[in-house]
């Protein structure tokens, strides 16, 4: 389902004195539909940057990111647009839009494909009750705690059920107990047959998932374990 | 359709929820509107001082005494065909610049007594001339007069001793005209400098939502339509507020601006032009408050 094939990312150097900045060498993986997997390494070993080529916000400076057959780099205007309505995206801070209430943050994921407002308002309310944020409905992100905005964030990139959800750092904000809560539910949409990409840097979720690791280093896959552990 | 609902409702939304926001928007609007028609209001009070002032120069071709009343009327005739620019060619008799003159100076000795003194009627008969042009018609005019054609009917033309007067005038009321253009055009580029800033502000505000927006795959017209929309609203409301102020203050002032240039009725110069002000107002409004978010909204699209 995704494909990285030898995808190097440089960054150019800000001045003559400096120089280009790697961060991303010569990775290649691959994906599976259904899948877990955790991609895992110290900050800045290039995890985020990894997950903004599957979201198209980055190019590779040579190699290919391949969605469903599809080069990313080469999606641009409404077909990069349909790709991001593919994948669902969970993010440390959350990327929740202030100024709309819980169920308007949903509902927009519906609203840009075309839904109409009956399965929305149908939709919407089912999936807040299953993530446990259907009382506060009407509020706004400013007015949840860290762990209710996360759960939102799942509500959303769920709601149009995805091909694949993609968390970035998704407990980095949490305590212990909302860092399991957010887990947990991720397991659970793997479960019913979703794709699932965690980029973290917490040993601990890592260990207890016993999922697929791949470990990144200074932009370099060093280990890809099928029920690996978080080692470095 | 369902579409243009949605973002006509996300407008809505933002529009209420931001209100500190829309209410910075609309005042700066309104503002702008109110500027532009108070510069609508000044080009007709001017115009209407300089028509008034205009109007007040006229050069008069004297008639022999014995000159028939037919044929200064031929006379009169004549060049209102051959000039259309004339605005008025006023026949005044012997009898009636007699009258005119004991009339102005009625009670005033000295001039009874200088009439008296010269005996009979000394005036001659006359026409007196306003063109809507400026002085090169007045040549022209003053040209023809002095043709052979008429030469054995007029006695003089007196354009001559008013040629520098005329010119002044013309002179000063061009550069009225000038400097309230500069003006007027200068006030208005600050003006939308002023608004585009503002709705610059306002939605660089919203940069971080546009990204998401971006981010969970809405194409950019979804993104866009509710900004232009919101960009609209603020004008429309704008623009409402602008022409109930329009009307009331041309209500109330009217009095104040018949003291200071009397003849001139601000409201009924309003009620003369009401479409076009308000059309005016409207498209400034709206117009602007859509154009400057559509232009700020695409800056922050490309992510």
């Amino acid at each position: 389902m995704i494909k990285f094939k030898n995808v190097t990312k440089i960054y150019p150097a800000n001045s003559p004195d400096e120089n280009p900045i790697t961060v991303l060498e010569e990775v290649s993986f691959e994906v599976n539909n259904g899948e877990f997997v955790s991609i895992v390494g110290k900050s800045g070993a290039g995890k985020t940057t990894l997950i903004k080529m599957i979201l198209g916000l980055e190019t590779p400076t040579s190699g290919e990111v391949i969605f469903d057959g599809q080069n990313i780099s080469e999606l641009e205007g409404d077909s990069l647009q349909d790709l991001r309505k593919r994948i669902g995206g969970i993010y440390q801070d959350y990327r929740l839009l202030e100024n709309k209430t819980v169920f308007e943050n949903v509902a927009y994921i519906l609203e840009i494909e075309g839904r109409n407002n009956a399965e929305i308002e149908v939709q919407v309310p089912k999936v807040l009750e299953a993530i446990g944020l259907h009382e506060k409905i009407n509020n706004f992100p400013v007015q949840l705690s860290g762990g209710e905005q996360q759960r939102l964030a799942i509500a959303r990139a769920i709601i149009n059920h995805p091909d694949v959800v993609i968390a970035d750092e998704p407990t980095g904000n949490l305590d212990p107990y909302n860092t399991y809560e957010v887990i947990s539910i991720l397991e659970k949409i793997n479960k019913v047959g979703r794709t699932v990409i965690l980029a973290t840097h917490d040993k601990d979720i890592v260990n207890k998932l016993g999922k697929r690791v791949i470990t990144i280093e200074e932009g370099r896959v060093i280990r890809d374990e099928p029920r690996g552990r978080f080692i470095i | 359709m369902e579409n243009f609902n949605r973002a006509l409702k996300f407008a809505v939304k933002d529009f209420y929820r931001n209100k500190s926001i829309s209410i910075s928007a609309v005042f700066v609007l309104t503002l702008t509107i109110l500027l532009v028609t108070g510069l609508f209001f000044m080009h007709g009070a001017s115009s209407y001082l300089i028509n008034t002032i205009q109007n007040k120069i006229d050069i008069t071709a004297y008639f022999e005494e014995d000159a028939a009343e037919q044929d200064i009327i031929s006379v009169k005739n004549d060049l209102q065909k051959n000039f259309p620019s004339i605005k008025s060619v006023e026949y005044v008799s012997k009898e009636d610049a007699l009258n005119n003159f004991l009339a102005k100076h009625q009670g005033d000795k000295i001039f009874t007594d200088a009439l008296t003194e010269v005996g009979g009627n000394p005036f001659l008969p006359s026409l007196n001339i306003i063109t809507g042009g400026d002085t090169s018609q007045y040549q022209q005019i003053n040209n023809a007069l002095q043709s052979n054609q008429y030469s054995s009917i007029i006695d003089s033309v007196d354009f001559s001793e008013k040629k520098a007067t005329i010119d002044k005038i013309f002179s000063i009321t061009r550069s009225v005209n000038y400097a309230g253009l500069s003006i007027g055009v200068i006030l208005i580029l600050i003006a939308l400098a002023v608004v585009f800033n503002t709705i610059k502000l306002i939605i660089s505000g919203s940069k971080e939502e546009i990204n998401t927006m971006k981010l969970v795959g809405a194409s950019n017209w979804f993104i866009k339509a509710p900004f232009i929309i919101e960009g609209g609203l603020f004008g429309l409301v704008a623009f409402i507020i602008s022409f109930l102020v329009t009307v009331l203050a041309t209500f109330l002032i009217t009095g104040f601006i018949l003291v200071i240039l009397p003849g001139f009725s601000l409201f009924d110069y309003f009620l003369s032009n009401f479409f076009l002000i308000t059309l005016v107002q409207l498209v400034f409004g709206i117009g602007l408050g859509v154009v400057s978010s559509l232009v700020v909204v695409r800056k922050y699209l490309e992510v």
